[in-house]
């Protein structure tokens, strides 16, 4: 065969580099240019030809948005409704991916099918039947009115990734562990959690990020402005006749922060979730 | 320390298969028991059984002077080494160690002192920081041998620990395991389905099929005095040619094919019970290296075949050859070794390295009658006095 040395710029200039280039751009300049924008005068926003980069650099977009709009109350409600769904998702789901991974178990294979199907049913046509529920319950304009709801919509597919996670962990594992004198909740706490970490980390963002960008259970069921969520809390920025870009942008800035940095913290293990937890499932 | 007593030990699973029939099998406090046998033979299920990772369905099993059969792996004071090691991935070495001693809530400074030590005799010293994923297959097999003697368990239960080692590391280990087993003197049982294995390592060998223990002897008996055809069979390498053979007038001679081959009387004494076979089908298992090349002229009892293939291996030479006459198969008993053995011919000879022989000749063994077998073909069971 012959062997053709890459040297110069054809290292750097490769079809999978181009390849990678042009999803980054795809991906990356509509990123910039919230980013951008955000740091824009309300007029800077809609000049042409287009401001590249923010002339003057401002932050009173993110001023106006803590300030002049509840921001800071959308986003204490949406850490709050999204740290507790994500964490009774984690519990329950580990729980259940264990039992449904590695115990033996008759219907083990219905309930995985159920499960299944209750993650792709579609939310809108349970948010009217929910309401009412919430409604008896006198749970609108509630945390829980949210937080239940998505623990439940976001149970299921967490279930599927740590069960799957779970059965790629060999029973040795286990069987050392009980002749070693664990218990099964120290056998689990010690020995199959922390192996499962990926699948953990991999299902903490997947649920984080669904609960911290829901809408539409946000908007119908929580109605008080105490309550509103951050999508549902930025949607009503402005007033009929204006709607305030800048500050949505800069609101939105902040908002996907806390995303970025749960990402940027487990990239490692998520990556290593996906992948184990599909083949080895 | 103590030992291990097996009395009519069965094992049935929920889908009526009986993977373990009636064993019954005595571990010496400080010997080295090897159960060895074929893939599905029950060795695992009889380890797992004496571990706790499997229910007894009936029978009785003690360690030491207590029954067992109820009691969970925990209090059992037993300590496993699994073939995939199952380490723990996220401990260091040291924990992975250290995490019995930890459980039995040991004081710290006692569980160092521990863990160093076991460290040192299995030459882990320094690699206790690492994680598993760091190491070697076989510094893994060490960790796993550490994780198990630093308890000073009873009894050592070995499940095929040395499989997932390439050859030459698993020769080394082999010695290494014997000579850590030897040092801290705990009964221990080794399964393995490797016979090469079983017969270096092992005090004793139980040689299972199908659930059914065949024999347990030391290796040395079982090479030299197999109790049936299916031990005879699966105990040595390149494996024993079994024939389908008749036995003469008076039990004088064995018709092997077409050909005779005389009995001396020192066979018939031995082997008494041949007479009452005269004249039937008996089956003749007879070793490569009790069939030398014949010396030109020398007398005796000889055995000639067609030569297929020779293999030099420098201090010998294995010969392949076919004789007119039906091999016997022990079912399951064929390691890789033997199963080349009945491709490539009918049988197979350890000679002389300086033999002149090449493939498609003809070759004159002298037939060396004093290693000579004789099963009975219904049952397979050996025939002796």
């Amino acid at each position: 065969m012959r062997n053709r040395k890459r040297t110069g710029w054809h290292r750097i200039i490769n079809g999978v580099n181009i390849a990678a280039f042009l999803v980054v751009l795809f991906i990356g300049l509509p990123l910039y240019w919230l980013i951008a924008s955000s740091f824009k005068t309300p007029l800077g926003i809609g000049v042409d030809p287009p401001q590249y980069f923010p002339d003057p650099l401002s932050i009173a977009n993110y001023k106006s948005a803590f300030v002049q709009y509840d921001f800071g109350i959308y986003f204490r409600n949406s850490l709050i409704v999204t740290l507790i769904a994500t964490a009774l998702v984690l519990i329950m789901g580990t729980l259940a991916g264990y039992a449904l991974g590695r115990l033996p178990m008759r219907g083990k294979f219905t309930m995985l099918v159920v499960f299944l199907m209750i993650s792709v049913f579609p939310e809108i046509a349970l948010i009217a039947p929910l309401y009412v529920v919430l409604y008896h319950l006198h749970w609108t304009n509630s945390y829980q009115a949210l937080i239940i709801p998505y623990a439940a919509f976001n149970l299921p597919f967490a279930i599927w990734i740590l069960r799957n996670y779970m059965l790629g962990i060999p029973k040795e594992m286990e069987e050392t562990g009980r002749i070693d004198g664990a218990g099964p909740l120290r056998t689990l706490w010690s020995i199959i959690l922390p192996q499962a970490l990926p699948g953990i980390f991999t299902a903490s963002i997947f649920c984080f990020t669904a609960c911290w960008t829901e809408f539409l259970m946000a908007l119908s069921f929580n109605i008080s402005n105490n309550y509103r969520t951050i999508p549902v809390g930025v949607s009503q920025f402005g007033t009929i006749d204006v709607t305030p870009y800048a500050t949505i942008f800069a609101a939105s800035v902040v908002a996907t922060v806390p995303i970025g940095i749960l990402v940027f913290i487990f990239r490692k293990f998520v990556i290593s979730g996906l992948t184990s937890g599909a083949v080895k499932g | 320390m103590a030992t291990v007593s097996m009395d009519n030990v069965n094992k049935v699973y929920d889908n009526g298969f009986h993977a373990v029939h009636d064993l019954s099998l005595d571990v010496a406090d400080g010997e080295f028991m090897v159960l060895v046998g074929p893939s599905g033979c029950g060795k695992t299920t009889a380890l797992r059984m004496v571990a706790g990772l499997e229910d007894i369905s009936s029978g009785t099993l003690r360690i030491g002077d207590r029954e067992v059969n109820n009691l969970s792996p925990k209090e059992r004071d037993i300590a496993m080494v699994f073939q995939n090691y199952a380490l723990y991935p996220h401990m260091t070495v040291a924990e992975n160690i250290g995490f019995a001693l930890k459980l039995r809530k040991l004081p710290k400074d006692k569980l160092d002192a521990q863990v160093k030590e076991t460290a040192e005799i299995l030459g882990l010293t320094e690699w206790l920081d690492r994680k598993p994923g760091q190491l070697s297959g076989g510094q893994r097999q060490r960790v796993a041998m550490g994780r198990a003697i630093v308890r000073e368990p009873s009894v050592f239960l070995m499940d095929e620990p040395l499989s997932n080692l390439d050859a030459k590391l698993r020769v080394q280990m082999r010695a290494e395991v014997s000579r850590i087993q030897r040092r801290i003197g705990v009964a221990t049982i080794y399964v393995t389905h490797d016979q090469i294995e079983a017969m270096t390592m092992g005090d004793r060998v139980a040689v299972l099929r199908a659930g059914v223990l065949q024999q347990c002897a030391t290796p040395q008996v079982l090479y030299d005095r197999p109790d049936n055809v299916f031990v005879a069979a699966f105990i040595g390498s390149p494996a024993m040619n079994l024939y389908e053979a008749s036995v003469g007038e008076g039990a004088r001679s064995v018709r092997i094919g077409s050909q005779e081959v005389a009995l001396p009387d020192s066979v018939t004494v031995a082997h008494s019970r041949l007479a009452s076979f005269a004249g039937k089908p008996v089956i003749v298992g007879l070793r490569p290296e009790h069939l030398p090349a014949a010396a030109s002229g020398a007398a005796g009892p000889e055995l000639t075949g067609d030569v297929d293939l020779v293999e030099a291996l420098g201090s010998e030479l294995v010969v392949h050859f076919t004789i007119d006459a039906k091999r016997v198969q022990a079912e399951g008993a064929h390691s890789a070794d033997a199963e080349a053995a009945t491709i490539s011919g009918e049988g197979v000879a350890r000679v002389d390295p300086k033999t002149p022989v090449k493939a498609g000749d003809r070759i004159t063994f002298a037939v060396d009658t004093a290693g000579m077998q004789f099963f009975d073909p219904d049952g397979g069971a050996a025939i002796w006095t």
